[in-house]
């Protein structure tokens, strides 16, 4: 097994299954009653994506692993989603950014995905990029709603942008993982960042939005290290399978 | 003038011809309508809570995903009711403030708290089968909005209660700690699931009218007798006991016989004493009052387009 | 302010058929109308197509007319197939 493939699968499964976790939240508690259900659809749709990509580490690992031992059986340093992914909702706005920053990365790496030489990786991403395509549209909409809908709507989003966007940068900053990706298969996650940036700046631009000046970035999650967040995300989700090992559910 | 319409109308729903929203319909019949959808409309809303606890706890992947579907689906279900009641002439915020008042009911079941990963098995089976049971004759309704729209509720439905069952069953085949999970979850929404189908008929006053309308099709007491019927043999399968001393087959009847329905308990929570009355109204409300400023965005949002739009055109 | 206006929804379930009334939803604009209808009447792979108009800009009968409108109509069977005799041993008719 290509231990750096199998790494880079995780990034990619803990992001969606972390991200999904959190817009799951949402579901009972929507603004209105369409975008409750709007947004459970993505919640769907992330969770659907990282069980795809913990199937193909299960089968890459071999030994009986199954797509639940990933999330359920891992510890909080064995986890290696962004940190961004693991912000709480706070409120709808924060939860649109998170999306809006997350889903044009998440997009252009996909997009590299679909063309690369490792074939099941490639498989997963055709069908992963039509979903992604519709969160993108769905997120930068509410980009622009919010951005230039009310006073009150615009200094909101204004603000979660201006405390999220430290931790984008992560994104585009090459893990052990990541560099082994670029020379084996020639994904590179570094030579997103000008495409995302563009992409993110005209749809700012359109919400009357800016981004803060700041060129310093958070980092650490790729490598299993975290926000606070992410230790009470696992206290939920792994709750079941702590508190009664070893048992079909 | 209105006796002949009234009886006009009458005519109408015995020949089993569906009213739509613009015919003449007596005020009552509107008033009762109006009132049963939203009660509907509500209960799927509400309902959305107990099961939502659970969500970030599933205990494996699929598990998650298929409780997601399923209390997304309850959203789906409580939009369709909405719709189907603003018809009627009244919107959706009207009605969703009658629930954040206190104007408006909702199935008291979903002011039981769930404290268990078997309550979502336990809710899918029982709950939601009840629920059917109740739902499946509203596709006959004699209003067609409202028949239309449980048509489509009862079609999603069937995965609810196969999903919760067959999360039981998972439960029925593992350990001690498993078992002893699900009959205690069994144990604790047997009765309240019982209590859905409402007083006895003697003590319901809507049902005759209700009937003559055919609104409702079937008596509470009625459905009630049939869903116990369905669920003895139901729990046979999962090896678990129904908590009632006095169940047993009749065969005079051809029916279970149960035990009386605590009514105390019934009315205590239908007053606003269950375990979650309050929690659960607040819920709402808070979800409603953090959204206030979103909906406002897009409406602002909209405006501010549209004005665009036409100046671009002039 | 005022809830989003009401919209209805009619989704084409696969092609070659007529878009077909699905029922109603909420949305601040057209655009949210459409994705709303994906959202709510498509989870279950319902259709191909969505068509979606606001509530107030349907144009509709009044019920109270039905008797002029439609009754009509009711009396000229010579419109219909069956109400040619023709003898049985006729085929492909």
């Amino acid at each position: 097994m290509d231990k750096q493939v199998h790494k880079f699968i995780l990034q990619l499964a803990d992001n969606e299954l972390i991200l999904g976790h959190r817009i799951s939240e949402w579901c009972g508690h929507g603004p209105a009653l369409e975008q409750d259900i709007a947004l459970t659809n993505i919640a769907l749709d992330h969770v659907g994506q990282a069980r795809l990509f913990y199937q193909l580490a299960a089968e890459m690992e071999g030994n009986g692993k199954t797509e639940d031992d990933y999330p359920y059986k891992r510890l909080e340093t064995s986890f290696y989603n962004v940190q961004l992914v693991e912000h709480e909702n706070i409120d709808f706005g924060y939860t649109i950014v998170r999306s809006f920053f997350y889903d044009h990365f998440y997009y252009f790496l996909l997009d590299q995905l679909t063309k690369s030489k490792h074939t099941a990786l490639a498989n997963i991403a055709k069908s992963a990029i039509k979903e992604v395509k519709y969160h993108l549209r769905y997120s930068s909409e509410w980009m622009r709603r919010l951005g230039d809908g009310t006073e009150e709507s615009h200094r909101r989003v204004q603000q979660a942008v201006h405390d999220l966007y430290p931790y984008t940068g992560e994104m585009f900053l090459p893990s052990t993982a990541d560099e082994h990706m670029k020379e084996a298969y020639g994904i590179d996650c570094a030579s997103i960042k000008e495409q995302w940036l563009t992409a993110v700046k005209e749809i700012l631009h359109e919400a009357t939005l800016e981004l803060p000046d700041g060129s310093w970035f958070h980092k650490g999650g790729k490598e299993g290290v975290h926000t606070e967040k992410l230790g009470y995300i696992l206290t939920e989700l792994q709750y079941i399978q702590r508190a009664y090992p070893n048992m079909q559910w | 003038m209105e006796a002949s319409m009234e009886q006009k109308f009458q005519e109408k729903i015995d020949n089993d011809i569906r009213i739509e929203p613009k015919d003449w319909m007596p005020e009552k019949y509107r008033k009762t309508l109006i009132r049963q959808i939203s009660q509907h409309a509500h209960s799927e809303i509400v309902g959305m809570l107990p099961e939502g606890n659970w969500i970030t706890r599933a205990p494996n992947l699929r598990r998650k995903v298929a409780l997601l579907a399923k209390v997304q689906d309850e959203a789906g279900h409580g939009l369709y009711l909405y719709s189907a009641c603003e018809t009627l002439g009244i919107e959706r915020t009207e009605l969703i403030d009658q629930l954040h008042t206190g104007k408006a009911k909702y199935s008291s079941i979903f002011n039981y708290p769930t404290l268990t990963w078997a309550d979502m098995g336990t809710i899918g089976w029982l709950v939601d089968g009840a629920a059917i049971m109740n739902q499946v004759p509203l596709c006959r309704c004699s209003y067609g909005p409202y028949a239309r729209a449980m048509v489509r509720v009862c079609k999603e439905e069937s995965f609810h209660q196969r999903q919760g069952y067959e999360l039981l069953l998972t439960l029925s085949k593992g350990t001690p700690e498993q078992k002893e999970m699900l009959q205690e979850s069994v144990n604790r929404w047997w009765w309240p699931a019982l209590m859905m189908f409402g007083p006895n008929d003697a003590d319901s006053p809507h049902t005759a009218q209700s009937m003559a309308w055919k609104i409702k099709r079937f008596t509470n007491d009625e459905l009630r007798q049939r869903f116990v019927d369905m669920c003895v043999e139901q729990a046979e399968i999962l090896g678990v006991s129904l908590p009632d001393p006095d169940l047993k087959w009749n065969e005079e009847r051809g029916h279970y016989d149960f035990g009386e329905i605590n009514w105390d308990e019934f009315w205590n929570v239908v007053r606003g004493n269950g375990p979650c009355n309050k929690d659960r109204i607040n819920t709402r409300v808070k979800a409603h009052e953090n959204g206030q400023w979103v909906r406002d965005a897009a409406s602002a949002y909209a405006k501010k387009q549209s004005e665009k739009k036409s100046v671009s055109v002039a | 302010m005022k809830d989003w206006p009401l919209y209805e929804i009619f989704i084409r379930s696969k092609a070659g058929l007529h878009h077909r009334h699905v029922g109603s939803l909420h949305a601040a604009d057209d655009e949210m109308a459409i994705e709303n209808a994906r959202d709510v009447y498509c989870r279950r792979m319902e259709g191909v197509s969505i068509w979606a108009i606001k509530s107030s800009q349907i144009i509709a009968n009044d019920p109270d007319e039905g008797e002029e409108l439609f009754e009509p109509a009711e009396n000229k069977i010579y419109r219909h197939p069956t109400f040619y005799d023709l003898p049985d041993v006729l085929k492909h008719m």
